[in-house]
């Protein structure tokens, strides 16, 4: 059985529908990656499974249904999301803000332990630890977002184009940090529009257009499909 | 010189009360981005209660814990029922519903108890104490005291506790504050009861110089807007400090310049609005925008 | 579903309005035969209110100015009339024009200033106007009469009408507040109109469309007073004397309740909302007499929770049932809709509001 499971789940805001039909499932330990275009319904698709979007079908997570839950609940079960446009708390400070991604955990002291872990991924947080995270890099943020992720050590995280706005080298650390990260256990669900990176760092991949799934496979497969290739790598 | 130094310590007593409520319409600001324009009639309304449990029979002291209780309580409904369900809305849409707040509230405390004033007992010792020559009420130190305790243990709530962590996280990002397992509802109903509270304070310190009556609290609230205005409206520390300005402005502009006199005196805190929102809207500490990250 | 199609800028549409709009204009001229002198003052009075109400939406509805002050025009409106009748030998019917001007002047005057502040920052300021018009007019008594107020001899119908004086200032109202109303749906109905909403939508993109902001801001700052004054003026007509006490903070919140539960960018919702703010306390006084405030701010709070988009929106969305307007498609994908939805939603859902307040 697999870590998330994910059957005709239709999605939206209020009347509007943006994602239909979709079904794909994550195993536990992997990466696996939602391509697509702008406006295809990636963000949508994250936004249901931590509760945010108007969803109906059936998402399982570990065995539970996820659907109708308030995010709220949803944390608790074990899901971090970090939304597009990193959701960082701008005007609290960086330690403040990984403090917050620990909110729901009941154990103090491991907190403690847990953010000296996240200096440890992410060096240059812990040198602006007081300083407000707004006024922190792109590339900045986007660490303290995943960091702020991590803190709540989620059995699944997922992430809405981690890559936004960061240049390719920052991308690349940011990836590697990721690959450390599902080492240690933690499963991935990464959204992106960015394929080239991704493809090399994910199991399995799915690519969504207009709210409907149209490919799915693994990273290798979907990685030399030729319309993938045309679409989505940039490569004729 | 005695006499100025006198006026300066009353206006920074005056100026605590108006820091009081201009703190709970900050409170309020800063989470929702709300200007709760019943806000003094809700502390006026906690006021009543204090005072009608105190006609009950009940020892002052008592009657103001519980009022103070209520008036959280109260505070909390009042987000939960009436404001809940504009939450998201146009801001003109619950600026009305704040004034519908302020007649319904302002009309039931007047069925309730009449319109009529009348007394307030003092809660702190009546009496002055002469240092160097300036003659120091003990109502005065005691109101900046009280005023001292109270933003000393919000500052502890805010920068030491989780709660308070959480209540400056929704106030910063309510959408993130879900993904962290923040229950946003929640620690905005606190906010409001915290700001009730703040008003009911304000109330019941104020009401024996003012006399009780349904109105007692409108003055107060506009120079307590004058207060956060000149503090910077989404800045507690500004609520405080543009409080004890405004109340020293008062009382020295009440004293020294003829044209004001007594009944006038509104006009310094309508003045200073005026004159921070020309040259410098955000206030002395109010942050200019808000930052997305 | 809907009973009938109608093609929008048909013949059709135009025979409806003007036939909706024939049917308002022989109820208007009924009013005064039909209803004793006490109903048909309050009458009077919500056709002057209608017109401040109006003004007050072309500022904020129209041009997204928030304005907690209305009242102080309304204010300077009706003393400018009162002043000049006891003062000068002024006929009276050219105090209105003249409150109009005054008014006028002084909208553009705050109007300037007005353009570096936003939101919260402009409510607080026409908030601290509101304040200080009662006071500012006790102060200089010299010229105002101090409390005690000015009286003035109210306009007296010529014999030949045959009409009584209430009748008389309800007609001199209506003959006023009918050319104002159609003036502004003129304005709001041409590009001007559209201008100012997109302005109040998105002030970058009206930029970049080439709408002059500050010009538009200002006019509108000036006109909306202008409108006020001239209600103020038929006010002291109607009145027959002008007192600090009718000039308070109530009224500027009176009008913009109205402005709400009328219907926000809407010139007929101003007709609503000042039938609203003059009959509802009335209605709540008649249920009980102690009880008509909390009946009022209960029923104010009702109407934000039922009415959105205030009466006009009900009727809008009621008409809507009845006659299904085409050609009102917008063409877009369902994702961008989707997204855009998805933006609003999380505005909406933070409680954070929309732009204005917090800006």
């Amino acid at each position: 059985m697999s870590l998330l499971e994910v059957e005709g789940l239709e999605a939206g805001y209020g009347p509007v529908t943006v994602v239909r039909d979709l079904a794909f499932s994550v195993d536990e330990g992997q990466v696996v990656t939602i391509l697509g275009a702008n406006g295809a319904g990636k963000t949508t698709t994250l936004r249901a499974l931590s509760g945010v979007a108007r969803a109906s079908g059936r998402i399982d997570f570990g065995g539970t249904p996820l659907l109708g839950r308030a995010p709220e609940w949803i944390v608790r079960q074990g899901i971090a999301h970090v939304p597009e446009g990193r959701g960082n708390f701008a005007t609290l400070t960086v330690e403040e803000n990984l403090r917050l991604g620990a909110y729901v955990r009941k154990d103090g002291g491991r907190t403690r332990q847990d953010i000296k872990r996240c200096y440890g991924y992410f060096p240059r947080l812990e040198e602006r630890s007081t300083q407000a995270a707004g006024s922190l890099s792109g590339g900045e943020q986007q660490m303290l977002a995943i960091a702020r992720g991590l803190m709540l050590r989620p059995r699944l995280m997922l992430l809405d184009e981690p890559s936004h706005g960061l240049s390719p080298l920052i991308t690349r650390e940011v990836f590697k940090i990721l690959r450390e990260i599902v080492e240690e256990g933690t499963t991935l669900l990464i959204v992106e529009q960015n394929a080239n990176l991704v493809l090399e760092f994910a199991d399995h991949a799915y690519v969504l257009e207009t709210g409907q799934l149209v490919l799915d496979g693994s990273a290798e497969e979907i990685g030399s499909d030729e319309g993938v290739r045309r679409s989505y790598l940039g490569m004729v | 010189m005695e006499r100025f130094i006198q006026l300066v310590i009353d206006g920074i007593a005056i100026g605590s009360i108006y820091g009081a409520l201009a703190l709970a319409l900050v409170l309020i600001f800063r989470s929702t981005g709300i200007v709760n324009f019943a806000q003094g009639e809700m502390a006026m309304f906690s006021t009543f209660v204090a005072w009608a449990l105190v006609q009950a029979g009940l020892p002052l002291g008592l009657a103001l814990l519980a009022a103070l209780a209520a008036s959280f309580g109260g505070g909390m409904l009042i987000e939960r029922v009436i404001i809940r369900p504009v939450e998201g809305e146009d801001p003109l849409t619950i600026l009305i519903v704040t004034l519908g707040l302020f007649i319904l509230v302002n009309s039931g405390a007047g069925w309730i108890w009449g319109f009529n004033n009348r007394g307030f007992p003092r809660a702190l010792p009546g009496g002055s104490t002469t240092v160097a020559g300036v003659r120091l009420s003990y109502e005065s130190l005691g109101i900046v005291a009280v005023l001292l305790v109270v933003v000393g243990l919000l500052w502890l709530l805010f920068e030491k506790t989780k709660l308070g962590l959480a209540m400056r996280a929704a106030a910063a990002n309510p959408a993130s504050s879900r993904l962290v397992g923040i229950s946003v509802g929640r620690t905005l109903a606190i906010g409001w009861g915290l700001a009730a509270l703040l008003g009911a304070l304000a109330g019941v310190l104020v009401a024996p110089q003012l006399f009780l009556d349904v109105n007692f609290m409108g003055g107060v609230l506009v120079y307590s807007f004058a207060a956060a205005t000149l503090g910077g409206f989404d800045s507690p520390k500004g609520a405080v400090i543009g409080g004890w300005i405004i109340g020293v402005a008062e009382t020295l502009a009440g004293d020294y310049i003829g044209f004001i006199g007594s009944d006038l005196t509104i006009l310094v805190p309508l003045a200073i609005i005026f004159g921070v929102l020309l040259v410098r809207p955000n206030g002395l500490f109010g942050s200019p925008e808000v930052v997305r990250a | 579903m809907s009973l009938f199609t109608v093609e929008r800028g048909s013949t059709r549409q135009t025979q409806l309005r003007l036939a909706g709009l024939t049917v308002l204009a022989v109820v208007a001229v009924a009013i005064p035969f039909l209803f004793g002198p006490y109903r048909v003052s309050q009458f009077t009075l919500v056709l002057i209110y209608a017109i401040a109400v109006l003004g007050l939406n072309l500022l904020v509805g129209y041009s997204g100015q928030i304005s907690l002050g209305h009242g102080a025009f309304f204010c300077l409106g009706a003393y400018t009339g009162a002043i000049l009748l006891d003062r000068t030998s002024i006929p009276h019917l050219l105090t209105v024009p003249a409150a109009g001007l005054v008014c006028f002047a002084a909208g553009l005057a705050l109007g300037l200033p007005a353009l570096r502040l936003r939101g919260l920052y402009l409510a607080l300021v026409t908030l601290a106007i509101a304040i200080a018009t009662p006071v500012l007019i006790k102060r200089f008594d010299g010229l105002t009469g101090g409390s005690q107020g000015i009286s003035i001899q109210q306009p007296k119908p010529p014999a030949s009408l045959g009409l009584a004086d209430d009748q008389f200032l309800y007609f001199l109202s209506l003959v006023v507040a009918v050319p104002l109303f159609w003036f502004a749906s003129g304005i709001v109905r041409r590009n001007v109109g559209r201008a100012l909403i997109a302005m109040r939508d998105d002030e970058t993109a009206a930029r970049t469309m080439g709408v002059n902001l500050a010009t538009f801001k200002t006019r509108a700052f000036g006109l909306s007073a202008a409108y006020a004054g001239v209600a103020g003026s038929l006010f002291t007509f109607a009145n027959g004397f002008v007192a600090p006490e009718s000039f308070t903070l109530t009224v500027s919140f009176a009008f913009l309740a109205a402005i709400v539960v009328g219907g926000l960018a809407t010139v007929a919702g101003a007709l609503f909302g000042a039938l609203f703010i003059v009959f509802v306390p009335v209605w709540s006084s008649d249920v009980d007499e102690a009880l008509s405030g909390v009946i009022y701010g209960a029923t104010l709070i009702a109407c934000m929770y039922v009415f959105r988009g205030g009466i006009m929106g009900l009727l809008r969305s009621a008409w809507g049932r009845i006659a299904e307007v085409q050609g009102t498609t917008t063409g877009r994908s369902d994702d961008e809709v989707g997204e855009e939805v998805a933006v609003a939603g999380d505005v909406r859902r933070t409680g954070a509001g929309a732009r204005g307040m917090r800006s």
